[in-house]
């Protein structure tokens, strides 16, 4: 009798019950189901939505596992027990037992709160609105550890989680219904409920807030902190982090956005599984590079002086701006979401371009919101259904004129 | 009931519940949103436009045979304008600290679509007595939602009630009550697009106890 054969005879008990979405979801969750189509024509395509969220969680697994590796070398790091990387990306000192252990035990709990209030939230829907559960979670589930600060408090992220999750998609009708992607509601909600948790220099390395707060009850320790790059540019401080170290990832930043190189092979793997659009992905860059030029630009112009509040920002080289932050996370695996993007090829292209541009634009001109591209790709969301009904109400305009020029 | 006729009950009871000005009409929304971050200023709200509705819509209802049809409209902005600017001054005399939080939303009691509306709708149409009940039990629905909205939006976000801690103290280093289980206040809640979210879920709740209100 193994776990298969016993799902199997409680689903088959609580069939036609109110259970039943429950059952089914963890069942098929786990395995296959038994049942095949008897009879008449079928066309057999593996890539169901199991199969496709899978596929985006398998891109995802160098971001968790760096992020791991990541989270313990900040931490030593800050406590000044080991030296900063000097050898590259497959550097002995970073891929250490020690590191990985701090970042494992601090970010499982994240993945499983993420996962059981998630898929309970979504078992619980299916059960009122009597339909099967939809994979929809799975992904945003692995997102969204990746996409907090490691520091976070385990009930605000759940807290967060039931507000993405019910406000962001199921008043909507659910997975594939919803507006504005989950992942990123939750991130946003957390973002403007509790902002001290969210930005800072104590939240991006682990144990920064548990020290502040011995001190505070009067123990004899120093601080630990971390700024994320985008932080120190937006209070026009100093960093001490080399391009390769952007590149490859080790700086502070939310748990698995820092390692450009490793979100670059993800979105690679994507396109080459044909499950993310490239034309997102690679538009998102361009208007990226555009508004940093412009910015850039605009400095060389001579336009804004060094009294500025923008100029250590503007002066950031444009293309650092693909490096830092999490605009490479956002524009790969967030952006190119299916249910929320542009449906149309043209608007893909205008959509991830404005992302891209208006990520960077809020980067620069709002430093309390480092992290433009998570509102950049939210308000671009609220517009792509309208920019595919002008793409669609163009084509049929050319259309009619060529039937027209026929007929006469 | 021995104080009121059946009929004119339900003019009190219907807004409350089944045809509120705010849930169900979505009428009034922008002040709901606007002042509902603290239940004090919600309930000195809810009383303002419940004298400007009661009394306004008794005095409409008194004028309407003499008010020329063509001119109605200025007519009832001459006395909803006197009623605002009664309470407004009324405010500024007896709780100046609470007339700068309200700001300019009590001058914008005049544009109130609630109360605009049960004058068109209600008051040019019916005897002083049933208008002035009708005001009365649609200020009631309006005040009804802005103190729960403002009840939710204090008590989250800023862990008190009419000004008083309920939660506990906040302060680091001298911590109580939830806070110091790592309990914290959710700003979100004080921004306008969680009020938004509260009068939807308001909505929502209602609309899934009473199927017949599901409009397509």
């Amino acid at each position: 009798m193994g776990l298969k054969s016993n799902l199997h005879k409680l689903k088959e008990k609580y069939k036609d019950t109110k259970m039943a979405p429950a059952f089914n979801a963890i069942h098929t969750f786990l395995y296959l189901p038994n049942e095949t189509a008897h009879n008449g024509t079928h066309i057999k395509v593996a890539d169901d939505l199991k199969r496709t969220m899978n596929t985006v969680i398998m891109a995802l697994i160098p971001c968790l596992i760096f992020g791991m590796f990541n989270a313990g070398y900040q931490h030593y790091l800050a406590l000044g027990e080991i030296q900063r990387v000097s050898g590259g990306f497959f550097s002995s000192e970073f891929w250490t037992m020690a590191n990985f252990t701090v970042g494992f035990w601090k970010i499982l709990p994240l993945i499983i709160v993420s996962y059981v209030v998630g898929l309970g939230i979504e078992i619980l829907f299916a059960t009122i609105k009597k339909h099967e559960v939809e994979e929809g979670y799975l992904v945003t589930g692995m997102l969204v550890p990746l996409i907090v600060p490691i520091d976070i408090p385990l009930w605000m992220l759940a807290v967060a989680v039931i507000f993405g999750v019910v406000i962001g998609k199921e008043v909507f009708g659910g997975t594939g219904m919803n507006i504005l992607n989950p992942a990123l509601t939750i991130r946003a909600f957390l973002f403007f409920a509790y902002p001290t948790w969210m930005s800072g220099d104590k939240v991006w390395v682990t144990g920064a807030v548990e020290r502040t707060n011995e001190i505070v009850a009067g123990a004899k320790l120093d601080v630990i902190s971390g700024e994320t790059i985008l932080g120190s540019l937006a209070q026009g401080k100093e960093f001490a982090y080399s391009t390769w170290d952007m590149f490859l990832g080790f700086v502070p930043g939310s748990v698995g956005e820092t390692s450009t190189l490793l979100i670059l092979l993800g979105g690679l793997f994507l396109i080459f599984t044909k499950i993310g659009s490239w034309r997102i992905m690679l538009s998102a860059t361009l208007g990226a590079l555009a508004m940093g030029l412009i910015f850039n630009g605009v400095v060389n112009a001579g336009w804004i002086g060094e009294g500025s509040k923008f100029y250590s920002l503007m002066t950031t080289p444009y293309w650092h701006h693909l490096l830092i932050g999490g605009f490479a996370f956002g524009a790969v695996y967030m952006a190119t979401d299916p249910v929320t993007a542009s449906q149309t090829n043209k608007g893909k292209w205008i959509y991830g371009f404005l992302i891209g541009f208006i990520s960077i634009m809020i980067r620069v001109f709002n430093p309390a919101y480092p992290e433009g591209v998570m509102l950049a790709i939210l308000l671009m969301n609220v517009f792509a259904p309208t920019i595919d009904h002008y793409v669609v109400q163009g084509n049929v305009k050319k259309r009619l004129k060529r039937l027209k020029v026929k007929t006469t | 009931m021995g104080l009121l006729s059946k009929k004119d009950a339900a003019l009190i009871k219907d807004p409350l519940t089944d045809n509120n000005p705010i849930t169900i009409q979505v009428l009034g929304i922008c002040s709901a949103l606007a002042i509902t971050a603290e239940l004090e200023a919600s309930i000195v709200m809810s009383v303002a436009v419940l004298f400007v509705m009661g009394s306004g819509n008794l005095i409409i209802s008194l004028m309407r045979n003499i008010i020329p049809s063509k001119i109605r409209i200025i007519v009832q902005l001459i006395v909803v304008a006197t009623l605002v600017i009664i309470v407004d001054l009324v405010l500024k005399a007896f709780a100046y600290e609470l007339s700068k939080t309200l700001s300019v939303f009590v001058g914008l009691i005049i544009t109130n679509c609630i109360i605009m509306g049960r004058f068109e709708a209600f008051a040019l149409a019916n005897g002083p007595w049933r208008s002035f009940l009708d005001g009365i039990g649609n200020a009631a629905g309006y005040a009804l939602i802005l103190i729960i909205v403002g009840f939710f939006r204090e008590l989250l976000g800023a862990g008190t009630l009419l000004g008083i801690p309920v939660l506990g103290n906040p302060i680091p280093g001298e911590l109580s009550g939830v806070y110091k289980y790592g309990y914290e206040n959710n700003g979100f809640m004080l921004l306008a697009p969680m009020a938004l979210i509260t009068v939807g879920i308001i909505i929502w709740i209602q609309r899934s106890r009473n199927k017949e209100l599901i409009e397509d």
